[in-house]
């Protein structure tokens, strides 16, 4: 059994202490954002937010997320207003949109940790994530307008 | 030219018109459910004013939740944003492609084979309440207009809501030639509409296949032969029973199938499977072996797929000749969403839900599968990771309801892994291109030969006659658009057997490349500029002409380009769409190239929703930039050597060049988008490196130790 904090809410998990987190996260905790596509770190579809910092759950044990605070896309903002879910609907970033939790997690690290990035911050801070249908241009737009909404701007 | 069809009358008969496409009406709407206004299978409003509209397209990220409502709306003249989506059900008599006349969706066909259907449809429905409000109030009809959901009579100020006429409308017979609004009069085609899809997807909520959950619901998955085509034998799956959670494991025409209480415990169980396979005809076959005799076969003739004039004479008349050898591979979709469907399968009906460009496809396999009529296969249609061809596929709809079959009732979810995915997936043809072409005195050419050897995919898939020239291998090739009298296109079907696919583009991904880098030759040959040397062969192919001097004023072709960098163009048709892309390149030391700018233009007729033109070709130009960097599957004895993102790579963000759209509403037939964006960037970055370093890349992917500087 690992306890740890869901989207603010502590849970239990009754698996097997080595199966990935991305896997209690789908299909024991039936949170769906995160998604799968590659099981290998290689594509950042899977990643989510672990006190605050990104980790790709897809290769990450459950035991590594007891006592810690799990946050996934569904618990990023109450009601889709984190300023990064924001510029995303402006910009309308998606397409497809498989790979969007994913980026927008690493997007919403990115700018915690660097509220003003630069188009180089940028670069290697989402590298990491991979989008089929190549939204790269607007995900780089997009994280500028999320850093001016972030301080305010309009 | 497409009308809409039957009357309610005609159909209510069980009849349908001869001759006439099939628009129809859906029986059930009309007959069961009184105080709804539902004139065809497009539309529908209730005594609320709600209205309802019907998207065929599976939505894969083209847009077509947004684009499908935009046109109907805008016709019907209707609150876009107030209007509810349905994606529609399988059921081809209702819902197929008009043109295609399957309900499968490919060839960038969404908008294009729709569009005159679905605003005829609309108008029709238009009228209707128009009319309906017209002998309420006891007015002609040419006396009322329409504001969006509502009828008004201007001389009066009378006004009607749609939902208020629903009853009246709904008794009226079906005007057979509705009047279409003028562009003038469109209220979202057009404009830029903001995606209904996005709130869903940038919070995690939108469903995709992967994200079907049912009741009871088991998870699948199915260990495959490593090499392509082989079958199980026989299989041990003692340890794998051991594994708590496995409920079963059971022989699949595709493999052996874990079945479990998770994905996570359905892969354990796969790697505790032994399994004997007949490895099959495929064993084998290796890449050198492929490239070997594809070249061998490059020295005879090919059965001709075009013939002007007398290209070998003109080519033997002692003339400059100028010769090339093109390569390009076997490439897969590399949708980010792994396959996977999920089934339910009882007496009386078989229940899919799948991510799936063929809705028409699931049902027939469905039903074939589980001999249950077409009626008792219900398909639900989810949100598609990625398609780019890939999912207009069964084999993985096959996977769920095998499974199915055998789970008594419960529904099971099968999914795929990254490395099934890329190891089992449908490639696009690698092919073998032979050029040579003679130059007049003043470079012009005076004939032109193209031999292509590589595998028919339509005939590998049924579609074509074998022995008929598979348009998907000359795609792109027989119908270029460069004036050059003598000109002769062949075609050598060589075929192993691997499974092949629609990739984004099909045949134009390739020809595209070689036909416009192969004319660069020849532009470098005469020492001409290769814009105007392209356009000197444009005379009877305006429209390339018009799209490729659209980039090259954008790019400021004319202009040196910035330090360091070359620019390098290409122009392309396909799927009615006319794209043309201007590329500036830099080559570093180490001969990796950087492409800092594509400047790309599209003439599709007209650009429904431009953001999202833009949105089609900002994606084309990475899906394209990806197979020139990475795009490489080689086989070993049959066995796919790239399995997952690290070795069959994609473009990411870092490496993302800026592109710019310009889109040119030139008024023709409305063409296609998901695909045109491809074929033209591939082509103007190789380009580019040639007139940045005079090395000219004719295979695919770019070896970058070529451009290396010592």
């Amino acid at each position: 059994m690992v306890s740890l904090t869901v989207n603010g809410k502590p849970e239990q998990l009754d698996v097997e202490p080595d199966m990935p987190l991305l896997w209690a996260i789908r299909e024991k905790l039936a949170l769906t954002g995160t998604k799968y596509a590659c099981g290998i770190a290689q594509c950042g579809a899977c990643t989510v937010h672990l006190d605050g910092q990104i980790v790709r759950s897809c290769v990450t044990p459950v035991s590594a997320a007891a006592g810690r605070r799990l946050t996934t896309i569904e618990g990023l903002s109450a009601t889709g207003d984190h300023p990064v879910q924001k510029a995303w609907m402006e910009v309308d970033v998606p397409q497809c949109g498989f790979c969007q939790s994913g980026q927008i997690m690493s997007a919403a690290a990115l700018l915690a940790a660097k509220p003003s990035p630069t188009d180089a911050d940028i670069d290697e801070g989402m590298a990491a994530n991979i989008c089929r249908c190549g939204t790269y241009q607007r995900i780089r737009a997009a994280i500028h307008r999320a850093a001016a909404l972030a301080k305010g701007g309009r | 030219m497409l009308t809409t069809g039957l009357t309610r009358r005609t159909l209510l008969k069980g009849g349908m018109a001869a001759g006439v496409l099939m628009i129809g009406f859906p029986v059930r709407a009309t007959a069961q459910t009184p105080g709804v206004f539902a004139p065809n299978q497009w539309l529908s409003i209730d005594r609320d004013g709600v209205v309802t509209i019907v998207n065929s397209v599976p939505e894969m990220g083209q847009g077509s939740l947004t684009t499908t409502p935009m046109i109907i709306a805008d016709e019907l003249d209707t609150s876009l944003d107030k209007v509810k989506v349905q994606q529609a059900p399988a059921n081809p008599a209702l819902y197929a492609n008009p043109v295609t006349k399957s309900q499968s969706y490919g060839g960038s066909r969404g908008v294009r084979d729709h569009i005159d259907m679905w605003r005829k449809s609309a108008a029709a429905a238009r009228e209707m309440l128009k009319q309906a409000a017209a002998n309420e109030w006891g007015v002609p009809v040419e006396s009322v207009e329409t504001e969006p959901d509502t009828v008004i009579h201007r001389p009066s100020g009378r006004r009607l809501p749609y939902g208020q006429l629903v009853d009246k409308a709904q008794a009226l017979p079906v005007p057979q030639d509705p009047k279409l609004k003028t562009p003038d009069q469109f209220r979202y085609i057009g404009k830029m509409v903001k995606r209904r899809d996005t709130p869903e997807k940038v919070t995690g909520k939108a469903i995709y296949g992967m994200d079907v959950q049912l009741p009871g619901m088991l998870v699948a998955s199915v260990e495959r032969c490593p090499v392509i085509g082989g079958k199980a034998k026989s299989f041990d799956a003692t340890a794998t029973k051991q594994i708590k959670g496995v409920k079963d494991v059971v022989q699949v025409s595709n493999g052996v199938a874990v079945v479990a209480d998770t994905f996570w415990t359905a892969l354990k169980g796969r790697r505790a499977l032994k399994v004997e396979w007949d490895e099959g005809a495929l064993a084998q076959v290796s890449t050198p072996l492929i490239n070997a005799e594809y070249a061998r076969l490059a020295k005879q003739p090919g059965q001709v797929a075009r013939n002007d004039g007398d290209a070998p004479a003109a080519l033997g008349a002692g003339a400059r000749v100028v010769e090339a050898v093109y390569q390009v591979p076997f490439l897969e979709h590399a949708c980010m969403e792994p396959m996977n469907a999920t089934a339910q399968v009882t007496a009386e009906q078989c229940t899919i839900w799948a991510p799936t460009q063929s809705p028409g496809g699931a049902q027939a396999t469905g039903a074939k599968l589980t001999r249950l009529p077409p009626a008792k296969v219900v398909v639900n249609t989810t949100l598609l990771g990625g398609g780019f061809g890939r999912r207009g596929n069964q084999d993985f709809v096959v996977d769920a309801v095998e499974v199915a079959k055998t789970t008594k009732g419960v529904p099971v979810k099968v999914m795929w892994t990254r490395e099934d995915d890329i190891t089992h997936g449908f490639y696009r043809p690698a092919t073998y291109n032979v050029f040579r072409a003679a130059l007049d005195a003043n470079g012009t050419p005076t004939a032109w030969l193209t031999r292509v050897v590589g595998p028919g995919l339509q005939i590998q898939r049924g579609m074509v006659k074998a022995g008929d020239i598979d348009n998907a291998a000359v795609e792109a090739l027989r119908n270029m658009p460069y004036d050059i009298p003598n000109l002769r296109v062949e075609w050598t079907n060589k075929d192993y057997g691997f499974p092949l696919g629609f990739w984004r583009s099909v045949g134009a991904s390739q020809n595209g490349f070689i036909v416009e880098c192969f004319v660069d030759e020849l532009a470098h040959a005469a020492k001409k500029d290769p814009v105007e040397y392209r356009k000197a062969l444009l005379g009877k192919s305006p429209r390339h002409k018009a799209v490729l001097e659209l980039v090259a004023q954008k790019a400021n072709w004319g202009a040196p380009p910035p330090a360091g960098q070359a620019r390098g163009c290409a122009v392309v048709y396909s799927y009615e769409s006319y794209a043309a892309t201007v590329a500036e390149v830099s080559v570093a030391p180490d001969g990796a190239v950087r492409v800092h700018r594509l400047v790309c233009g599209i003439d599709a007729g007209l650009a429904i929703n431009p953001d999202q033109v833009k949105a089609q070709m900002e994606g084309g130009a990475v899906y394209a930039l990806t197979s020139v960097y990475y795009g490489l599957i080689t086989v070993d004895k049959g066995r796919v050597q790239q399995s997952n993102f690290h070795d069959y790579k994609m473009l990411r963000i870092n490496e993302m060049p800026v592109v710019e759209v310009h889109i040119l509403d030139s008024g023709g037939k409305v063409g296609g988008l998901g695909e045109p964006g491809v074929p033209s960037v591939a082509p103007a970055v190789c380009n580019a490196i040639y007139a940045l370093t005079g090395k000219r890349i004719r295979t695919l992917p770019i070896d970058a130790s070529q451009l290396k500087r010592t």
